[in-house]
């Protein structure tokens, strides 16, 4: 962004031990807070920042080319280590371009901290250049926001800030710092404890509920644990584990959830939801007694709520009270840390007599399993994440855009670890997965990072390309390439009557082989799956550096099974045919 | 939704408008209903009062409950709908005189035990004090008689301390 002309030129800030200015107190706090690595782009109002990062070996700081990806980068740091993700940005359109990235965020309960630069305190409200409220802005999607005015109030709003965004259920906190406070000097406290007498999240569930759900799952006859995404924000993926092993419960997953519970476990059925597995949906309809593991019950879950598992009881544990009851009715509500209240449920429960139930899901297992097209001289989108699952060992972090492919990657991707798959669930951000696995990449140096992408959601963000070679990001890209945007054609086809409108990119794609050459990195196409085996191989040794993998699938294929929008899970349909019934 | 009830609910806040704006965006996002809001300093440095009434049934109004209390700033929500509290809300109602004259406009005022604050040629400006029934109440009244303009404060209420049997209300 353009030097503001309406900010005075910065004196350099002068060496003083006992105090420091605010960009300077920034530095030295987030370095406190153990922060490592932030994804940022500069500009006119946080050329103060920028200057105490110059020559500053506390923390990386990682050059993206735009600041949506930034977080989005921030975002794939987080979602594959815990830790937070950290985020700077200039004031004005450097601001709003992080807009779509903590929506993002937000929706799937991630800890970023947003740091913002703002136009000075004096001009505020004026219009100056590059100013918008970001406050304002981003309110409804933050946890929490501050303006910091006053030097003397940054460090603790920055602590409180990171505590708020990882703490509780987690989510995006933006700090916005005008520049004339980034100026202005105050002394570095180092004080490490946060204490916000309105915030405090209950860990602990409520016993007598705990115990009741004990009871309930003993004597089910049909019981199913659902498990989400705040299973792996909790890391609570071994006691999820030993619980539904020791207790033989069938375990379904959430999208966010995949990786919580090993799908090589016999106790697994998979996903459920809209694109979720037959007896995954079927368990869910037919179940007794239900026990969501912080999991929402979002719509893309259910199906039509009035046929969502009508004869079950239902049990949920969440840390965030405003998501137990708000789309469906429950019996045992459990506000708590999901880490905490399994074990507890655990040493009160027995394992219930279930063998009838086991066999019902065994035969539905046998009758409707996940739908793979015969292998032929093409690349189907299924064989290409098998095959990526079986080069990589099932060992990878799989990060994906938002579509066809994502839906394809969550089913055939065999998920036996947590942090694993990064995607954007709530939101469905396309643009979201290259820059997710560029951040997911630099947390995880000695892991595989995979990007499956489609062709759509790949040009959203191609600018960080250069960002990923700068760095020498070991990201691999698989490119499912059906040349259109899979997913609303398929909408769009069994809908809408096959009126394929502006969704069909055809021959108007670039070369993407070429594009990796423009940026100086290695690109290779596949067109059968004979080229696809010596690519992936080829790709996945590359360990030092970013390789683009162009395979072009078959594009009229459809991602089955599917709950049609509206109707219910049991209603779900496996093919193309049975759809247009 | 349903409108059978209305609910007051009694939010203690830090003193900023960030968090104000967090409250109402819970509404204006949510599509909750929200019939007024108060808010003011508390006795406390730094806290606010946020006086809330809206309507909904159970389930709506736990949901507003719930998501009040994930607002990082708000300490305390408490819904006085089905306790004994102290309601109160203030109006200045501007009536005309013309079709009937002071006396009558004063003689309602009278029994609202309303107060007259101004006086023109052709209106009289009316304070009245009480809870929500009783200000909607004269405003029923007075509108026959052509009401010019009005300013309504919205609720204000607090718990009763005692919170027995005997209602002195």
């Amino acid at each position: 962004m353009d030097v503001p002309a309406t900010l005075k030129p910065v004196q350099k800030p002068t060496s003083d031990a006992q105090t420091h200015n605010g960009a300077e107190l920034l530095i030295k706090t987030l370095a406190d807070l153990g922060v490592d690595t932030i994804f940022g782009y500069p500009g006119g109002a946080v050329l103060p920042i920028y200057d105490a990062l110059f020559n500053n070996h506390d923390l990386k700081h990682v050059l993206v080319r735009h600041e949506q990806a930034g977080v989005h980068a921030a975002d794939g740091y987080s979602r594959s280590t815990g830790k937070p993700g950290v985020v700077l940005a200039t004031s004005g359109p450097g601001a709003t371009n992080t807009v779509t990235g903590i929506a993002t965020a937000m929706m799937d309960s991630i800890p970023l901290v947003v740091l913002s630069g703002q136009v000075p305190t004096s001009v505020i409200g004026n219009d100056a250049f590059q100013e918008a409220d970001i406050v304002g802005i981003t309110r409804p999607i933050t946890k929490q926001n501050y303006l910091v005015r006053d030097v003397n109030n940054l460090e603790s709003v920055l602590r409180e800030a990171f505590h708020i965004a990882t703490h509780g259920r987690p989510g995006p906190v933006l700090v916005d710092m005008p520049k004339d406070m980034l100026n202005s000097r105050a002394k570095f406290k180092g004080t490490k404890d946060v204490d916000i007498p309105s915030f405090k999240p209950t860990i602990h569930g409520h016993q007598p509920q705990i115990a009741k759900a004990a009871r309930m799952l003993s004597e089910a006859k049909r019981p199913l644990i659902y498990v989400g995404g705040g299973a792996i924000l909790g890391e609570a993926w071994k006691e999820v584990t030993e619980f539904a092993e020791r207790l033989n419960i069938p375990v379904t997953t959430t999208l966010m959830g995949l990786g919580a519970f090993p799908e090589s476990k016999p106790q697994s059925v998979g996903m459920l939801g809209m694109h979720g597995t037959w007896y995954a949906n079927m368990a869910m309809t037919e179940c007794d007694v239900l026990l969501a593991v912080g999991a929402r019950f979002d719509d893309r879950v259910t199906g039509r709520l009035n046929g969502f598992s009508q004869n079950s009881r239902k049990i949920h544990i969440d840390i965030d009270p405003s998501c137990i009851g708000k789309n469906v009715d429950v019996e045992v509500p459990i506000v708590g840390d999901v880490k905490r209240v399994i074990p507890a449920i655990d040493k009160l429960a027995t394992p219930p007599q279930i063998s009838e139930w086991w066999d019902t899901i065994h035969t539905w297992k046998k009758e409707h399993p996940l739908v793979v097209p015969k292998a032929d001289d093409q690349i189907y989108p299924q064989h290409m994440i098998k095959m990526i699952s079986e080069i990589t060992e099932g060992n990878a972090i799989v990060v994906t855009d938002v579509g066809q492919h994502q839906m394809w990657a969550a089913q055939h991707y065999q998920y036996n670890h947590p942090r694993s798959w990064i995607t954007s669930g709530g939101l469905g951000t396309m643009g979201f997965g290259f820059p997710a696995a560029m951040g997911a990449a630099m947390a995880c140096p000695d892991r595989d990072v995979v990007c499956i992408t489609g062709d759509g959601g790949f040009q959203m963000l191609t600018c960080e390309l250069a960002t990923a070679v700068e760095y020498k990001i070991p990201v691999k890209i698989a490119i499912m390439n059906n040349a259109c945007l899979g997913m609303v054609r398929q909408w769009q086809q069994l809908f809408f009557d096959n009126r394929t409108s502006y969704s069909v990119f055809g021959s108007n794609n670039p070369d993407f082989v070429k594009m990796a050459d423009a940026y100086g990195m290695i690109g290779m196409r596949a067109t059968n799956p004979k080229e696809m085996r010596e690519v992936l191989e080829k790709g996945m040794a590359i360990k030092d550096a970013p390789v683009l993998m162009d395979f072009s699938v078959v594009k009229e294929e459809n991602c089955y099974p599917m709950v049609p929008s509206g109707a219910a899970l049991f209603e779900m349909v496996e093919s193309d045919e049975e759809c247009k019934k | 939704m349903t409108k059978d009830y209305r609910h007051t609910l009694s939010v203690l806040v830090k003193h900023n408008l960030n968090t104000l704006s967090r409250i109402i965006g819970i509404f204006s996002a949510k599509g909750f209903e929200l019939a007024s809001v108060t808010f003011a300093s508390e006795a406390d440095p730094g806290m606010a009062r946020v006086t809330i009434t809206t309507y909904g049934d159970e389930k709506t109004v736990e949901q507003i409950n719930k998501h009040l209390h994930n607002v990082v700033d708000v300490l305390k929500v408490t819904d006085l709908t089905h306790k004994k509290c102290i309601e109160r809300e203030l109006a200045i109602i501007k009536v005309s005189t013309a079709k009937v004259g002071r006396p009558e406009i004063m003689l309602i005022a009278q029994a609202f035990k309303a107060k007259v604050i101004d006086i023109t040629s052709d209106k009289l400006a009316l304070e009245v004090t009480g809870n929500t029934d009783k200000v909607d109440a004269m405003i029923e009244v007075l509108k026959p008689y052509g009401i010019a303009e009005m300013s309504r404060s919205g609720s204000v209420a607090l718990k009763r301390e005692f919170q027995g049997a005997v209602n002195i209300n």
